[in-house]
């Protein structure tokens, strides 16, 4: 085990990691803002993917790919918000949880009726495929690098958004009294379907740029929404900066633990044995971490106390 | 407005005609159909305990049903190898007998359902809903990781187990096996909703404060709650296996906790028989619309949509021209 695997399993997982704190960002802004929890949020990533995947089989450009994921996503998700969603605000968290269940059924379907049950696959452009070596001669692939660092200026982008502009502002205020700011003169209406559609946007980007690296298809985005939920549990829901730390530890944790669980074991068990032990505890080392989590602080690590 | 007694009894007696009917127009299939919507009413009637009366939105009920079905995969596993199970030092031998086998998928998940309870209760709300996702989530990944059983591909049960005195090979015996353990399972839930457990979760559901003042523990209540719930669904889990000769992870999917959820809200929440019609009309969709489209899922979807946004009380809600379970 040299320090070379280390730091690439490291980088690993903060690419994984970042890839979920946009997944996590729009679903905690969602939660925070309209206290709504929105199980369609895996079918907008997927949403982003597919259209990603299909831009960029007719027209062979990656940019464009994203800025049609990022749209696409975004006026999905601003079509569900004015059409369905908007009727569950402030309503049992059961009917929200199977409204945006409907919507998962309904998407997915439908999706595997214009596309059909095969995956598409989405190529990594030349300018971003091959590996660079990094100080220290570490080889590693220059499109995992970008991902980090997309994932990175979002989440900075993200945050002058909310600390930096009026819609910033607007969208704080709506946290925490949206009688008082609809009072003051803002649509509160608009701003629910502006922060949805920006949800929705950076889970459509996340599905596009996961895409290039894995295959397109129907469920790829409930196994990652539930991830995104572990996320913000740990991080504490409604909190940008919760989400953050708790995406980069889930993705840390969930990439070294595959890694490093099954040699662990091998310290002390027969060869074989340690790696069915070792892989079968990593699959659970993220619902452990949560769990330790919340036995420690049950509203999350930067929630706000119930 | 229909009565609500009046529905659920042509609902008790339809479940019961439709396979004496199959049996004499010689249609071995519709009671397969109908028993699958029993051990699926089972199930639902278990979640139903914690969702309709304790007011517990658990999202990883699949667990429970998974674990039953693991116990009946693995005791008849080790049965049909002629191995014996080795668990904390003991050598145990396998089981075809359906009573133990019941027996150990309700005490297992129970147990399950005592500690995910014990550490999801700490919270309320969406993150309880969100940690009962992630704790189903994890019992899935681990069963496709163990090799032993057959992992991603799940164990394969050659013969249906036994039951002393009948022959489950029998569709009619097997079915008339599940509806007995439904009608127990419905009477429990009948009593429970009117003794004084019941009653106090269902304040503290309502008023969690108001219970406390009086001397009595809300988590507690809703923990024994989710441990009676929990054990339900995975004798459920057991003969849903049974049915299939089957197990897989499949059984501890996100998509079947939801579809769980589902079977109640179309049903109608926290209503007795609730579950039941959800059941029975999900298995009937699946079946006939199934037939005509692959695409099923989406009037499935469209259809859960309008109830949840237009016909709050379910089915039954509908019929009886009631909206709320709870008067």
């Amino acid at each position: 085990m040299s320090t070379l695997l280390i730091i690439e399993q490291v980088l690993n997982g903060l690419q994984f990691g970042v890839m979920l704190f946009l997944m996590a960002a729009g679903l905690t802004l969602i939660f925070g803002v309209m206290g709504l929890i929105n199980l369609a949020h895996g079918s907008l990533y997927m949403i982003g993917a597919f259209a990603a995947a299909a831009v960029a089989g007719a027209t062979g450009s990656f940019v464009l790919a994203l800025a049609a994921a990022l749209a696409v996503a975004a006026i999905a998700g601003a079509l569900i918000e004015m059409t369905v969603i908007r009727r569950l605000y402030g309503k049992a968290h059961l009917d929200q949880v199977l409204a945006t269940f409907a919507l998962i059924l309904i998407f997915s379907e439908g999706t595997r009726w214009l596309f059909g049950s095969f995956p598409l696959f989405l190529d990594i452009p030349d300018y971003l495929s091959g590996p660079v070596t990094l100080p220290g001669g570490i080889q590693y692939p220059l499109y995992r690098l970008t991902l980090i660092a997309v994932g990175l200026l979002v989440g900075l982008g993200l945050w002058a958004l909310i600390e930096r502009t009026r819609i910033g502002i607007q969208i704080r205020a709506g946290e925490n009294d949206r009688e008082m700011i609809a009072a003051l003169g803002v649509d509160i209406r608009l701003l629910y379907t502006l922060v949805f559609a920006i949800g929705a946007a950076l889970a459509g980007l996340a599905g596009a740029l996961v895409g290039a690296i894995q295959s397109v298809q129907v469920g790829m985005g409930e196994p990652v929404l539930i991830l995104a939920f572990v996320v913000i549990v740990i991080g504490g829901i409604g909190s940008i900066k919760g989400a953050f730390i708790g995406a980069l530890l889930v993705g840390l944790t969930d990439t070294l633990g595959g890694i490093f669980l099954p040699e662990l074991f091998k310290l002390f068990m027969e060869p074989g044995a340690a790696t069915q032990t070792g892989s079968a505890l990593a699959s659970m080392a993220i619902y452990i971490l949560m769990s330790l989590v919340l036995i420690w602080r049950p509203t999350g690590l930067f929630g706000a106390r119930a | 407005m229909i009565p609500e007694r009046l529905v659920n009894w042509v609902v008790f007696a339809g479940l019961l005609a439709v396979p004496l009917w199959a049996i004499v127009v010689d249609e071995p299939f519709t009671i397969t159909l109908v028993t699958r919507a029993v051990i699926l009413a089972i199930a639902a009637v278990g979640l139903n305990i914690a969702l309709g009366i304790g007011g517990l939105v658990s999202l990883g009920h699949a667990v429970f049903f998974g674990i039953g079905g693991y116990a009946m995969g693995i005791l008849a596993y080790h049965a049909q190898t002629y191995t014996s199970l080795d668990l904390f030092g003991l050598s145990l031998a396998g089981t075809k007998s359906m009573p133990i086998i019941w027996l150990v998928a309700i005490v297992v998940s129970a147990l399950a359902a005592w500690i995910i309870g014990l550490l999801s209760l700490r919270t309320s709300g969406v993150y309880f809903i969100m940690i009962t996702l992630a704790f189903g989530q994890m019992f899935y990944y681990f069963a496709i990781s163990w090799s032993t059983y057959g992992g991603e591909d799940g164990l394969s049960i050659y013969v249906r187990n036994g039951f002393p005195g009948l022959n489950t090979l029998v569709p009619i015996q097997f079915f008339g096996l599940c509806f007995a353990l439904l009608c127990i399972v419905l009477f429990l839930n009948a009593r429970l909703q009117n003794a004084p457990f019941g009653l106090a979760l269902n304040a503290a559901r309502q008023v969690p404060t108001r219970v406390e003042t009086v001397g009595l523990n809300p988590m507690r209540l809703k923990l024994v709650a989710f441990v009676i719930s929990g054990a339900i669904t995975g004798l459920a889990g057991a003969l849903f296996a049974d049915l299939n000769r089957f197990v897989s992870p499949t059984m501890f999917s996100w998509q079947l906790s939801g579809e769980l959820i589902v079977l109640i809200v179309i049903g109608g929440v926290g209503r007795l028989y609730g579950p039941v019609v959800g059941a029975c009309l999900f298995v009937a969709l699946e079946h006939w619309l199934g037939a005509l489209t692959e695409f099923w899922h989406i009037y499935l979807g469209l259809i859960l949509l309008a109830i949840v946004l237009f016909a709050r009380g379910g089915i039954i809600g509908l019929l009886t021209g009631k909206e709320g379970a709870h008067v």
